[in-house]
């Protein structure tokens, strides 16, 4: 009874939040509900027992995206860019209730139906890790997490693309002037040691328990960023030798593990005995790539000429 | 005592119509986008819920690893619209597309 009280707050919380970021009169006001929106949804996941999500949620969803759309805000009021107000529209948000509704029926009509808990939790002992989340990422279906680990570096070129030539070669995001003692300074030299703390813990338990490459090197990719608008770190140059060496560690060390279960018979396949370290492997080598990936998308192009 | 998969379900439901609103109503790019977040997490919500079809085992991890890469992915598809939204915006002066505001394309 508690639990469903609960779960309704949440609900409550989190449909409200979604107005308000979507129907919030500002611009700045839709961002910051979308930020306070994201870390309902991560809380949402937990009431669903996902805990792997929610820490996924609440780094990306909440976190990275707000920094995201803070910083698109940004670049629009210095462009001075605007655009004509939202249209009322009676009969669109009737129509848009009639697909929320469909969409409801269609989830209380779902059959009750075992998923694949079972072959799962068969095939777990030999996985290379006892948490059945990066069991499915890393070795099951692996095929999906080395091809999302591209399509990072393909839209990091497609956003690199657009720097321009002048910039090229330059480093990432704009010039940050920060009080030395004002508050994100001071953030800025308390937080990263902490953050580096908490995100080699979440890729290191991973392989027993919730956490891994994505939610560990996300919160990396946050430390980095928030060092570097505290203006502690500089990002590298975008021509940096050693930063693409990091970019493609994860996908590289996947693709020659991948390789190596192809001359034993599967692509992708981890041998049991070996599974254990080629996982760790892999999720060291993923999480350099998805930190450094994450945090210069959110940086954006060069913009400063080098 | 609802289960919870159900309560979240609905509210994944719910979530898609008002991000497709938004979607649709706005004509500024970016509230757009964020309009597509909300319309992607709650897909997200609904896929988790179907997680639960078989309460008795427990949740299925198979859809939390999916999910877990859609929001990287989603992150990603954000990060390059808004690399190319700002690039419109500096070179016309608008956040939003010249066919929504009555202007030749």
């Amino acid at each position: 009874m508690i639990g469903t009280a609960l779960d309704l707050v949440v609900v409550a919380l989190l449909v409200a939040a979604a107005l308000a970021a979507v129907g919030a009169r500002g611009l700045f006001a839709g961002v910051v509900f979308f930020v306070g929106y994201g870390v309902f949804v991560a809380i949402a996941w937990l009431r669903l027992d996902a805990i792997d999500v929610a820490l996924a949620e609440a780094a990306i969803g909440a976190g990275l995206t707000g920094v995201l759309l803070l910083g698109a805000v940004g670049h629009l009021t210095r462009a001075g860019a605007g655009a004509p107000p939202r249209r009322p529209a009676i009969p669109l948000a009737l129509a848009c209730a009639g697909i929320s509704v469909m969409l409801g029926w269609a989830v209380l009509s779902l059959p009750d139906a075992p998923g694949l808990q079972a072959p799962v939790a068969a095939a777990l002992p030999g996985s290379g890790s006892t948490n059945p989340v990066t069991s499915v990422l890393l070795n099951f279906r692996a095929f999906d997490t080395l091809l999302e680990s591209i399509v990072l570096l393909a839209v990091l070129v497609g956003v690199w693309a657009l720097a321009p030539d002048a910039a090229w070669g330059g480093r990432p995001g704009l010039v940050q002037r920060v009080r030395p003692d004002g508050v994100l300074a001071g953030f800025g030299r308390l937080l990263p040691p902490l953050g580096l703390l908490v995100g080699v813990y979440l890729v290191w338990a991973g392989t027993k328990q919730p956490g891994g490459a994505f939610q560990g090197g996300t919160v990396l990719a946050a430390v980095w960023l928030l060092a570097s608008m505290a203006g502690v770190a500089r990002a590298p140059r975008v021509t940096s030798l050693i930063l693409r060496a990091a970019l493609v560690a994860g996908p590289v060390l996947f693709l020659a593990v991948g390789m190596a279960g192809a001359l034993g018979g599967s692509f992708l396949g981890l041998r049991p005995d070996w599974a254990a370290a080629l996982v760790l492997t892999i999720e060291v080598g993923l999480t350099l790539s998805i930190a450094s990936a994450l945090a210069l998308l959110v940086l954006g192009p060069p913009e400063r000429p080098a | 005592m609802i289960p919870s998969a159900t309560l979240f379900g609905l509210a994944g439901a719910a979530l898609v119509g008002i991000g497709l609103y938004g979607f649709l109503a706005h004509a500024h790019l970016l509230r757009r986008l964020l309009s597509f977040n909300v319309l992607g997490s709650g897909v997200f919500l609904m896929f988790g819920a179907a997680a639960w079809r078989s309460p008795w085992i427990g949740a299925d991890a198979v859809p939390h690893a999916l999910i877990i890469t859609g929001i990287v992915v989603k992150l990603a598809g954000s990060a390059l619209a808004i690399a190319l939204l700002v690039q419109l915006a500096r070179a016309t002066r608008r956040a939003a597309l010249p066919e929504d505001e009555g202007r030749p394309p």
